[in-house]
């Protein structure tokens, strides 16, 4: 629409500027990859050669399949389990205006401000006066606490934007609460769950400072990762891990971020 | 209201129930009983919790035990013995610059993308976002891969001769950490600084065009004020949480780069002292709070100024 006008003329500094941003943003995470394939137990350049050494290594440990199994029950439960509060949170809130409404958003989403360490030591504490000993399920109820924000975050967009109309045709064609929900609602907002699912389950699968507190001998991958940085020795190895799970969490959240913007009317107009 | 207005029209039906079932029917009741759920794990993992590490701040250490008797020891400890205060003040200046640093390096690329890209714009959010999903602890660990004493730059500079040894201020230092918070909050920032300027009515700034304001002038008076809401919201998002961050000091700061968080770790770790973990962490969030209210009250005030 402004297109072409003086306000829109290109601007040759900030486009310099914003390539060499993402550049420096993509750089430090992408030495990752490029030193697990390095066929030496320094980190440094000059590269001295190509190979899968340290990936075959990696298969070949119990304990990193035993954490990527742990992070994936953890991951897989905490999403469902978020994803479903999300969407009746979203649901309520969108569905009329609440007293106190604005309170609760920020309830909700005092975790994503909050330095994680607080919460840690807080259900830390609760955990141990109560006399529950850590496990996986006391890491998945930390991350609980660490996805909903994200979830709703999600998905309240997703209600918002709803023709709200299509619920009333529904009602108005005799077809109860609970049948108009998941004939019409759900489908509608059906981007917004797959997106929030993905998210929350790449959160989970990535979260460190709540396992750090929360978790026993049981570790997850990223607890596990903690634990080996240790020895100079294993470094290619971790940065191996390191990169299928790089990997993993950009393809899962490009894919959300991709399905959640599909049908986002404002957005169709920009993209 | 198209609700109240069809229970309206059967006033018959809604007399003979008994106050439960008006309950059940009520669109507020219900709404809060979807809401529920959400809350229930919210005060069972936020509240209760919070409410047990501020009454366990109050309680002492005795062996491995605690004393269970209310006291103001450990903070009076925090206030007593200057390292605790230190620790605090250095989380703050190391956070505060590290916010400084992203917001001043964010706000030009939220600007690009909110007013100089105009095809494809999604794919340029998503492109500066992606990032902040990935894995904290892997962001930062690649800076140790950076940074470190055998990283990238220590060994190559080193392996050709360029060096004698290791360059010491980039790895374990505040330097250090500064780098990696900045960086790995930057995707966080950019956000909402994003949001407010694509949100500034553009014929606002083609009105000062047409009463002779040059570019420059243009960008003082009217995007930078309008997208300050924006800049606030991206300074509270990155420098709340960044103060009491654990991970990027652990392995980036070194004795002269640790800061709060990593104290409170060792009260619950090494020295396993958990009621003065608990009193730091409270008063870490009491800070934080204060900050965060007079930052608010200053900028409230600057924006009223100038309105």
């Amino acid at each position: 629409m402004s297109k072409g006008t003086y306000i829109a003329r290109p601007n040759r500094t900030l486009q310099i500027y914003a390539c060499l941003f993402l550049i420096v943003l993509y750089t430090p995470v992408l030495f990752i990859p490029l030193f697990s394939f390095n066929d030496s137990i320094y980190v440094r350049f000059p590269l001295t050669g190509f190979t899968t050494n340290w990936y075959v290594d990696l298969m070949s440990r119990q304990s990193v399949w035993h954490a990527m199994w742990n992070s994936i029950r953890v991951g897989v439960f905490v999403s469902i389990v978020s994803t479903i509060l999300g969407v009746m949170a979203a649901r309520a809130i969108t569905r009329r205006k609440l007293p106190g409404q604005n309170a609760i958003i920020g309830f909700v989403m005092l975790p994503l401000v909050i330095p994680g360490i607080i919460f840690g030591v807080a259900l830390l504490v609760l955990l141990s006066r109560m006399g529950v000993t850590l496990s996986l399920n006391t890491v998945a109820l930390g991350h609980l606490i660490v996805c909903m924000p994200f979830s709703v975050a999600t998905l309240l967009p997703r209600f918002e934007g709803m023709d709200r109309s299509m619920e009333e045709a529904s009602a108005d064609l005799g077809e109860n609460g609970w049948w108009t929900f998941w004939r019409v609602t759900f489908p509608l907002v059906l981007p917004g769950i797959i997106a929030s699912l993905l998210l929350t389950f790449t959160v989970s699968f990535d979260e460190f400072i709540m396992a750090f507190f929360l978790s026993s001998t049981d570790s997850t991958l990223p607890m596990y990762i903690w634990s080996q940085l240790r020895f100079p020795r294993e470094f290619p190895t971790i940065l191996a891990l390191s990169s299928l799970i790089l990997m993993v969490s950009f393809a899962l959240v490009f894919v959300a971020l991709w399905i959640n913007r599909m049908g986002l009317n404002d957005e169709d107009a920009l993209s | 209201m198209t609700d109240a207005a069809a229970h309206a029209t059967q006033p018959g039906r809604s007399v003979r129930r008994g106050p439960i079932a008006r309950l059940r029917h009520s669109k507020t009741a219900q709404s809060y009983a979807l809401l529920a759920p959400s809350l229930l794990v919210l005060v069972i993992g936020v509240v209760i919790p919070f409410l047990i590490l501020l009454a366990m701040s109050f309680w002492t250490r005795q062996g491995f035990e605690f004393d269970t008797t209310m006291t103001t020891a450990n903070y009076a400890r925090t206030m007593d013995e200057p390292i605790f205060g230190a620790f605090l003040m250095r989380s703050f200046w190391v956070s505060g610059i590290a916010t400084v640093a992203t917001v001043l390096l964010c706000y030009p690329m939220a600007y690009y993308v909110a007013f100089h890209v105009h095809s494809r714009k999604m794919l340029w959010i998503v492109l500066m976002t992606l990032p902040f999903w990935t894995s904290y602890l892997l962001r930062v660990f690649a800076w140790k891969v950076i940074l470190g004493y055998e990283g990238v730059i220590n060994a190559s500079l080193l392996g050709m001769g360029m060096i004698e040894k290791p360059l010491e201020f980039l790895l374990y230092s505040q330097t250090a950490v500064v780098i990696t918070l900045a960086h790995a909050w930057a995707a966080f920032a950019i956000l909402p600084m994003y949001v407010s300027l694509e949100k500034i009515d553009r014929s606002l700034l083609e009105a000062a065009a047409d009463l002779g304001d040059g570019p420059v002038l243009r960008f003082l008076r009217i995007t930078l004020p309008l997208s300050m809401p924006g800049v606030i919201a991206a300074s509270f998002l990155i420098f709340i949480p960044t103060t009491g961050d654990y991970i990027t000091p652990a392995l980036l700061g070194g004795p002269d780069g640790a800061m709060i968080g990593n104290l409170i770790q060792l009260q619950f770790g090494a020295v396993n002292n958990w009621p003065m973990g608990a009193a730091l962490s409270i008063v870490l969030m009491a800070w934080i709070a204060a900050i965060g209210l007079v930052f608010l009250f200053v900028t409230r005030r600057a924006q009223r100024m100038a309105a």
